[in-house]
């Protein structure tokens, strides 16, 4: 049998030429930075590739992991699936953002005291939405905890330290009585 | 990804007049099944109108005591809006039960009723599909089909719309509007996406340059009697494999008026009217939503691998209608581990 | 107790504070001068041959630099064995853009590489390939009359032991019995990190690559002999690995492609796959599994037979050992076990996580479900009663065996005693079937040969270095800890570097070895760096430790003192500056004492015992409570360790309920290949989950008693799930995963 499968996307018009790149200006964890980029270049590659802001991790590229999570403007999205230049003017947090080795967020201190990770690259993520979370105010119950974590996965099944750790903080954060 | 260009607007005339003055351009609004498609090279626009920073975001009470929904409000603050969780639980159920908290961040709710299929051939260039490409030829018939429909289907495709939110709203009936080249007009939501047919290329009855505007929820929420119920392959962030909307008015034991629907089984959120019709004026039993259910599955048909989903479908609308009667749903869609 | 004794504690990982900051580098993030960015395009067909690529096309796109395929790559090494890396199985490794040949869907066919990530995207996009297309065979089911049985396989195969007995009399004569095909499809590894390649150009040839991979000297072996390059010219370094599982135990096609184009162009180049292209090599192979046993009326094994039959590709025999550990699991004289592979137009599979025991576990240990109720056993019992106090395959004793224990300590922690044996006999408060079941597994416990560094600086901070891997399980800790105590020093004051070709030579991070090979390399080479420091103190005026000898000391709490006396110390940093000497070092290796090792069988066991909850009408199984109780020697850090257990228990339920590749045979490739339609657990789907380690001595093994954890807390929890599903509903699914629709 013969036929011509093919994976190209190209049409028989031929070749567009590559959009043209312009200044986009991105307040990142308080600092404004300015690339020159074209509209194609998604939030995570610009932290990876332009600003090597690498904490934020590529982990399906497609919305399907959560290892690209940041906060924007405080709430959690997945990076990966979202434009650079959409967001000009809002506040973008990084897990470079939250703390440092010497000066931990209690977050991270709590993902370390309940190893909540192994190999740590969907770790990133996992923090950044768990303060999301945090933000959120919706997750209490240790079942609403799993639930609302479930969009971070973690290839190494680190769950039960992950929703150990994110309960500690949400119930030292948590100001109203749990459900 | 293919080369586009981009451009953020500032008004919907600006969003409606600049898309209309490029060919082959889309709109974008939260952008993650947008991008996600243009990575597969799926969807391959040469032009963007981003449409999210519009002033769509709002949800406010209309006249007729029904509420609107903006546009470009995210699905998540949506589903936790006062509004929305007093008088249309049914609604905030079904957008949690939907993706990650992530994606409903960022996701909007005109993005929600345009998400395309989720399945497999669509997704994947080495294969044919009529919907991408069409005229190519339905992979998934005699495929792997898990994912795919059995209400509804055509020969040239099987695939399923594959969002949580719509289907409750099928339920709720709102109506949508919609602005374009020839104005403003609104949409009934039954009257919103289509069957493949032989175009399965088509997954609305939008006219071409038109943007949603506002999703416009009739006044009657049934807020009391209610019920999402989302069937998948792991508990959590997986598209439906079946899931029904179903609420219920009840005096008494009377059902005095019924909606149901039904996502992962049709190209379009699927509301079965005469199984609501035949509920009405019933008891709330077992053996009356068992006869709804046969009803919404009379011509059901699996293609092999989602044979399963005729079975599955029926008691799940069975469950669902129960669980509406008994009034039990919760608020949040989540496992809950009673101990024994 | 000292403050300086490590060992066994559970102590916080060293790396932590790197990993929860995104200051931890992974391959595809060291930033580098003037980097160009690759893209892989890969193959729409199974089978047949590229007849045209129409490169010059998207060559025209400015910033393309060059579009790399069959067509142009440049004579390369000639001979099969220049590709063979140290775990490739038998047969002719793949060779990526060698020649026109397809040999498996999403091959990789082409390589664009451009001056950003973007650039390479679009263009490898639009690059046009024309193929001639042939029929292609994937379905194993209609190859099982072809299965063959594999002659030498990879390093650690091992063809099934001669039968003993008499098998199939003993079956037909038993009053228990049962014969079944269990049934798994592929799986793939899917660790978070995408593999992903930096190749940092150096100039004069000479090259850096940060690479993806669980054993940097596999890579640079194979890289220096296909590229002929000198070892020196060639370093690979890994620091961080996200996740690897196996998939990192071969050298990718990804890293193969970044170093040819950054020889090719003279420049530092990136290449990182995507999620769908993850799905393009090694797999746990697609197996299906008969067995047939019998129990005597006194509920002992009178007869057991396995027999397994795997997929392999047409250019290499991948063997794993599914079979072989039914023949030591349980007590039986009349055994027979059978291994075949079959050729299919795939990608050659891989090792993945607990390779053959995994799978093979769940065929036996579903059996053995079936024979306990076909006998009326309670299935601990039945275990219990077919205890093996030897290796009958290899006829030896155990070095140690604790599984007895393992049995007794898990039921207890689980309650087993509370379980009632018939199948829909028990119900939670929501009238949700309850189902209990156990499974559980045998593992080797080996050591490599391996070597390691150490140096000790005048202020005390000791550095030791070894070109292990740290793919999450715990590596740079444990071997801090180690050598921490070993020399007595605070935790803070040692650094561990690990996964560079500069460093002392490791084995491949895999096969549980690492803490038993790595681990005694560290406490060699500290006791070694401990001698001379010794010497060091002898020296001192007054030493009170001028006539001992090296085991009459001992090093605690940055001291070196006689272990007779306490008080006869000396401050070892006061000993470093009474030197002169800004540093000294010491370096040794491990070998394992085959002499010692010889006359044993060396293995880890572990029982696992699930809860599922099913709700019947709708198919919905959640399993709510595991206890695993792993007996695997000495463990050196507990909270490492039950990390390590309670993500091979998250594994064992994604196998059981979610976890396979779907292959569409009419187009020979893999449908579900991305990271939304193929199924790993998340955070909803995992409850309650204890990890068990009993009490296990052993100085047979190693000098440091460990038996590695990796892989054996895995074993049978795939089973025990279908068993527990089993008790709840009195349904056998003896196809897994266990999906919605097998329970409708």
């Amino acid at each position: 049998m013969t036929q011509q499968p093919t994976n190209s996307a190209a049409s028989a018009g031929g070749v567009a030429a590559p959009p043209p790149t312009g200044p986009v200006r991105l307040t990142i964890n308080g600092e404004e930075h300015t690339l020159q980029i074209a509209p194609w270049t998604t939030l995570l590659d610009a932290l990876r590739e332009y600003l090597h802001l690498t904490g934020t991790k590529k982990g399906c590229d497609h919305g399907q992991c959560g290892a690209c999570t940041v906060l924007v403007d405080g709430k959690r999205i997945n990076s990966c699936l979202t434009l650079a230049v959409m967001h000009e003017g809002e506040d973008i947090t990084t897990i470079e953002g939250l703390g440092t080795p010497e000066n931990l967020h209690p977050l991270q201190q709590a993902f370390v005291d309940h190893d909540a990770f192994q190999c740590g690259y969907c770790t990133p993520g996992q923090i950044c939405s768990a303060q999301g979370l945090i933000n959120e105010g919706k997750a209490r119950t240790e079942d609403e905890i799993r639930e609302h974590m479930s969009g971070n996965v973690c290839r190494c099944g680190a769950y039960v330290g992950i929703l150990n750790a994110v309960k500690e903080v949400v119930d030292k954060e948590s100001l109203e009585p749990r459900k | 990804m293919n080369s586009f260009t981009y451009h953020r607007a500032t008004a919907v005339q600006d969003a409606v007049q600049d898309k209309a003055g490029h060919d082959g351009s889309a709109y974008i609004g939260g952008g993650t099944n947008l991008i996600d498609l243009m990575k597969e090279n799926v969807a391959r626009p040469t032009h963007l109108v981003s449409v999210g920073k519009l002033p769509l975001a709002d949800i406010e009470n209309l006249p007729d005591g029904g509420l609107r929904l903006g546009a470009t409000a995210s699905n998540a603050d949506t589903a936790w809006h006062d509004e929305v969780k007093s008088r249309y639980p049914l609604l905030n159920q079904a957008i949690l039960a939907g993706a990650s908290p992530q994606l409903r961040n960022a996701a909007t709710n005109g993005g929600n009723l345009m998400q395309r299929t989720r399945c497999y051939y669509f997704y994947d260039l080495a294969t044919p599909c009529n919907k991408r490409e069409p005229g190519s030829g339905c992979s998934a018939i005699g495929g792997f089909n898990r994912v795919c429909g059995i209400l509804g289907t055509s020969e040239s495709c099987i695939a399923t719309h594959p969002s949580d939110m719509c289907v409750a709203l099928a339920a709720l009936a709102p109506t949508v509007r919609v602005s374009g080249p020839g104005g403003e007009r609104s949409i009934a939501f039954d009257d919103f996406h289509r069957l493949p047919g032989n175009q399965p290329e088509k997954d609305n009855t939008l006219e071409p340059g038109e943007l949603i505007l506002s999703i416009d929820l009739p006044k009657e929420g049934f807020n009391k009697n209610f019920s999402y119920l989302k069937l998948r392959d792991r508990s959590s962030y997986a598209f439906a494999l079946v899931s029904v909307a179903a609420a219920l008015e009840l005096d008494g034991n009377t059902i005095t008026d019924a909606r149901l629907a039904l996502g992962g089984v049709a190209h379009k959120p699927w509301r079965d009217q005469a199984a609501e019709d035949l509920l009405k004026g019933q008891p709330a039993t077992v053996e009356t939503f068992a006869r709804a259910a046969a009803k919404v599955l009379e011509g059901a048909q699996g293609h092999g691998s989602n044979d399963f989903k005729v079975e599955l479908a029926r008691r799940a609308i069975v469950r669902a209608l129960k669980q509406a009667a008994e009034g039990t749903q919760t608020a949040s869609d989540v496992f809950q581990n009673s101990n024994p | 107790m000292s403050t300086t004794n490590y060992i066994g504690k559970p102590t916080s990982r060293v790396d932590g504070p790197a990993k929860v900051t995104g200051t931890a580098r992974y391959a595809g993030e060291y930033a580098v001068a003037n980097l160009a960015y690759g893209y892989v395009v890969s193959s729409p067909i199974a089978k047949g041959k590229i007849t045209k690529i129409h490169a010059d096309e998207v060559l025209a796109l400015p910033g393309v630099i060059q579009v790399f395929s069959h067509e142009n790559v440049p004579s390369l090494a000639w001979f099969d064995r220049s590709y063979k890396d140290l775990v490739a199985p038998g047969g002719s490794p793949f060779r990526a853009l060698h020649d026109a040949e397809i040999k498996f869907s999403q091959q990789p066919v082409a390589l664009v590489v451009a001056e950003n990530f973007e650039l390479a995207r679009y263009a490898a996009s639009l690059l046009r390939v024309e193929y001639e297309q042939e029929a292609h065979e994937t379905n194993l089911e209609t190859q099982r009359a072809k299965g063959y049985e594999p002659g030498r396989g990879k390093t650690g195969f091992q063809p099934p032991p001669p039968p003993r007995g008499n098998p199939d009399k003993a079956w037909e004569e038993a009053p228990h019995r049962m014969e079944a095909e269990y049934v798994h499809g592929a799986q793939h590894h899917n660790p978070m990190e995408l593999f992903a390649t930096t190749v940092e150009w150096r100039g004069d040839g000479k090259i850096t690559a940060y690479d993806k991979t669980q054993g940097v000297y596999n890579v640079q072996q194979y890289l220096t002999k296909i590229f002929g390059l000198k070892k020196d010219d060639c370093r690979v370094v890994n620091e961080y690995m996200g996740g690897g599982f196996g998939a990192g135990l071969r050298p990718q096609y990804s890293v193969f492609l970044a170093v040819l184009a950054a020889l090719e162009l003279k420049r530092s180049v990136r290449l990182t796959l995507t999620r769908q292209q993850m799905f393009s090599f090694g797999h746990r192979p697609h197996t299906l599994q008969y067995l047939k046993l019998a129990a005597n009326a006194d509920g002992s094994l009178a007869a057991l037979q396995h027999h397994a039959l795997h997929e392999t590709s047409h250019f290499e025999d991948y063997t794993e050992n599914v079979v072989n550990w039914s023949g030591m699991l349980y007590q039986c004289e009349n055994v027979k076990l059978g291994y075949q592979i079959a050729k299919l137009d795939v990608y050659t599979p891989l090792d993945m996580r607990a390779p053959g025991a995994a799978s093979g576990s769940v065929g036996l240990e579903i059996a053995m479900d079936e024979l306990a109720y076909e006998a009326g056993l309670d299935p601990l019992e039945f275990r219990l009663r077919n205890y093996a106090e030897r290796d009958q395959n290899q006829d030896k004793p155990f070095s140690s065996k604790k599984l007895r224990e393992c049995y007794h300590q898990g039921a207890a922690k689980f309650g087993w005693d509370q379980r009632t044996q018939a199948p829909r006999s028990m119900r939670d408060a929501d009238g949700k079937l309850i189902g209990w079941g156990i499974g559980g597994g045998v593992w080797d416990a080996t050591q490599q040969k391996s070597a390691a560094k150490a140096s000790i600086t005048a202020d005390g901070k000791l550095t030791v270095l070894s070109g292990a891997g740290e793919n999450g399980a715990g590596t740079y800790t444990i071997m801090t800890q180690i050598a921490a105590e070993t020399l007595g020093l605070p935790i803070e004051a040692v650094t561990f570097k690990l996964g560079d070709t500069e460093l002392p030579e490791a084995p491949l991070q895999g096969g549980s070895w690492t803490a038993a090979s790595v681990g005694t390399a560290v406490k060699n080479t500290c006791e070694a760096l401990g001698e001379k420091l010794l010497k060091l103190a002898q020296k001192m005026d007054n030493s009170p430790l001028k006539d001992a000898k090296p085991e009459d000391v001992e090093f605690v709490n940055g001291q070196i003192r006689l272990r007779a006396d306490a008080n006869q110390a000396v401050v070892l940093r006061d000993v470093l500056q009474a030197s002169g000497e800004t540093k000294v070092e010491a370096d040794s290796s491990a070998m394992p004492n085959m002499l010692k090792q010889q006359q044993y069988s060396l293995h880890s066991h572990n029982i696992v015992f699930a809860e599922v909850k099913v709700d019947e009408e709708l198919g919905t199984i959640h399993v709510t409570r595991v206890v695993n109780a792993v007996a695997a020697g000495r463990i050196l850090n507990l909270k490492t360790a039950r990390s390590q257990v309670l993500g091979s228990v998250v594994w064992g339920i994604g196998m059981a309920l979610m976890e396979e590749t779907v292959m569409d045979h009419k187009f020979g490739r893999y449908v579900n290949h991305n990271f939304a339609e193929y199924h790993v657990p998340v955070n909803a789907d995992i409850h309650d989950i204890d990890v068990l380690f009993v009490e296990e001595e052993d100085d047979i093994v190693n000098p440091l008693g460990v038996k590695g954890i990796g892989e054996v807390g895995m074993l049978g929890v795939a089973a025990a799930v279908a068993n527990a599903v089993y008790h709840a509903t009195g349904k056998r699914v003896r196809d897994l995963p266990v999906m919605i629709d097998k329970l409708l």
